[in-house]
């Protein structure tokens, strides 16, 4: 198991977000976490991140990655396991990138942060990557805002696959996307696991792109597990009505 | 120089002009500024005084040379202190937050509440005359404009998505902060602070215009102007040469604030290789 989430609960200030969160995500799977906005689905992410910021912490619960709990390691041991072994793509990639540098001498720092590259070797490494993920070697000398959606968030993933980690959290990738670029992005992160073999926990509002990407689904609403199960059981014959209802939104171009 | 800083190099050349006239002013002058002439009191602009002489009949233009030495000296010194000192305590309240944060604002604020020439005329007359007390009641009311700016600036870099990004990677703090948050306050203090240059310098010699600024005889533009001021119908030279300097200088640091703030934009830039 990469990743035990167990009764995971977290608080704004006085106010309890997040309640009884448990799932499991094994080596090489897909776990998709899929609720309205404001389910909580992107504050268990940044639990797990540590992206909580100053009003938020984790009041209760245990998030056990690669066999520690890593609610309880200090700054030090969360910045080195940071990119190295978990990394993240965030909903609006081309604002994930320092707007006043290039994106390869942000990705390059990146890298530098874990491990000793010379920028030659990092764009060799890139290269391979950007190949794959069908992105141009011309973005590392862009800046972000020369991006389109679709480029920004292949760049994210290669920010974020530069390192090879064991780990990826997608927080909405595919929101601030159109319905083919979204299917790019989709299939890439498949690419990917298939690639790399590596977990993927993916938040998304959008249950066809759940049911397109993932192995595992967490039904979630208004901070509270609403139903967790595999994707067949979960779309195919949900227990609870809000599953029903949610799944019944899939659209047609996601169906499998 | 790299293609994004070239339209900065005209102003970046009369800038230095600006300063080498500055730092070099003992050696440029043609008379000595501080040599008294009686007998040739207040002649009007010719071949040998090109911009006249004051009432002593000391050479203007060598009064204007060397003061731009002592206006140019104090206002950047003055501009250096209050951006360096104001920016850090607005970064370290934006990045720390709590108790720290709510006390240094607050005290910014009851600087802030006061009209600042107003202020800074009372705290000169206080503190007695002279070019450091003026720049010293300056500089007290000058750093929480720079406080205020830099501490916005901090907290909205701090709520930006590549600042969460920049964690997820892995970055340490102290790589935090000078990759992502000085670089992105910089821009917005440098050309505040480039701007203000010209706002410094009149203040500067308001004061010593007033009487609170630099002393006689030395040579400053505001305390130039201040001489001249009741021969502005019979002797206008006197007035109006440090009055051109003044208004070339600030024109020139001005637009130098302009340019900056166009190359720090980048997407006013061209594409380069990383």
């Amino acid at each position: 198991m990469i990743l035990s989430v167990k009764n995971l609960a977290v608080d704004y200030g006085k106010t309890n977000v997040v309640r009884n969160i448990n799932f499991d995500l094994e080596r090489g799977k897909i776990l998709a976490i899929v609720g309205e906005s404001g389910s909580g689905k992107s504050t268990v992410l940044k639990a797990i991140s540590g992206l909580l910021g100053r009003a938020g912490k984790i009041s209760a619960g245990q998030v056990i990655f690669d066999g520690r709990d890593i609610t309880e390691i200090d700054d030090e041991e969360r910045r080195k396991i940071s990119g190295e072994s978990i990394a993240m793509i965030f909903q609006n990639a081309t604002a994930s990138f320092c707007p006043i540098r290039k994106i390869g001498e942000q990705i390059y720092e990146s890298v530098r942060e874990h491990k000793d590259r010379s920028k030659s070797e990092f764009i060799e490494r890139a290269k391979v990557f950007m190949k794959n993920i069908d992105l141009d070697e011309s973005i590392l000398q862009e800046y972000p805002f020369r991006l389109s959606g679709g480029m920004g968030q292949r760049a994210g993933i290669l920010a974020a696959m530069m390192l090879e980690p064991k780990l990826l959290l997608a927080d909405e990738p595919t929101s601030a996307l159109d319905t083919i670029t979204q299917v790019g992005v989709v299939k890439e992160l498949l690419k990917l696991r298939e690639r790399q073999k590596i977990s993927i926990l993916i938040v998304t509002h959008h249950p066809g792109v759940a049911r397109y990407i993932s192995d595992y689904v967490l039904i979630m609403k208004d901070g509270n597990p609403v139903e967790f199960g595999t994707k067949d059981q979960i779309f195919d014959s949900p227990r609870e009505e809000y599953t029903r209802e949610l799944t019944e939104a899939v659209s047609g171009n996601w169906k499998c | 120089m790299s293609k994004r800083y070239r339209p900065l190099i005209p102003f970046l050349i009369l800038t230095g002009i600006l300063i080498f006239v500055a730092v070099f002013a003992p050696f440029l002058t043609p008379y000595d500024p501080y040599l008294q002439d009686l007998e040739g009191a207040l002649a009007a602009p010719n071949s040998t005084n090109l911009l006249g002489t004051d009432r002593y009949g000391r050479d203007v233009l060598s009064r204007v040379i060397m003061g731009s030495q002592t206006t140019l000296c104090a206002s950047l010194l003055l501009l250096l202190t209050i951006s360096v000192f104001g920016s850090l305590i607005g970064a370290i309240c934006g990045y720390k937050g709590g108790k720290i944060d709510i006390f240094l604002m607050r005290m910014s604020d009851i600087f802030l509440a006061f009209p600042q020439m107003i202020f800074a005329v009372a705290a000169a007359g206080v503190l007695g005359g002279g070019l450091f007390n003026a720049a010293a009641a300056l500089a007290v009311i000058g750093w929480p404009k720079y406080a205020r700016i830099s501490r916005g600036l901090v907290l909205t870099v701090r709520s930006m998505p590549y600042m969460d990004a920049a964690k997820m990677a892995g970055t340490g703090s102290i790589e935090m902060l000078y990759r992502h948050v000085l670089p992105n306050i910089a821009g917005p203090v440098l050309v505040t602070a480039a701007l203000d240059i010209g706002t410094i310098i009149m203040e500067l010699a308001g004061l010593s215009f007033l009487g609170l600024g630099a002393m006689p005889p030395t040579a400053e533009w505001g305390a130039m102007m201040n001489n001249g001021r009741s021969m502005i119908q019979t002797a206008p030279w006197v007035i109006l040469s440090p009055g051109a300097a003044i208004f070339i200088t600030v024109a020139v640091f001005n637009l130098l604030g302009d340019k900056i703030r166009d190359v720090m934009d980048p997407k006013n830039q061209r594409r380069e290789v990383f």
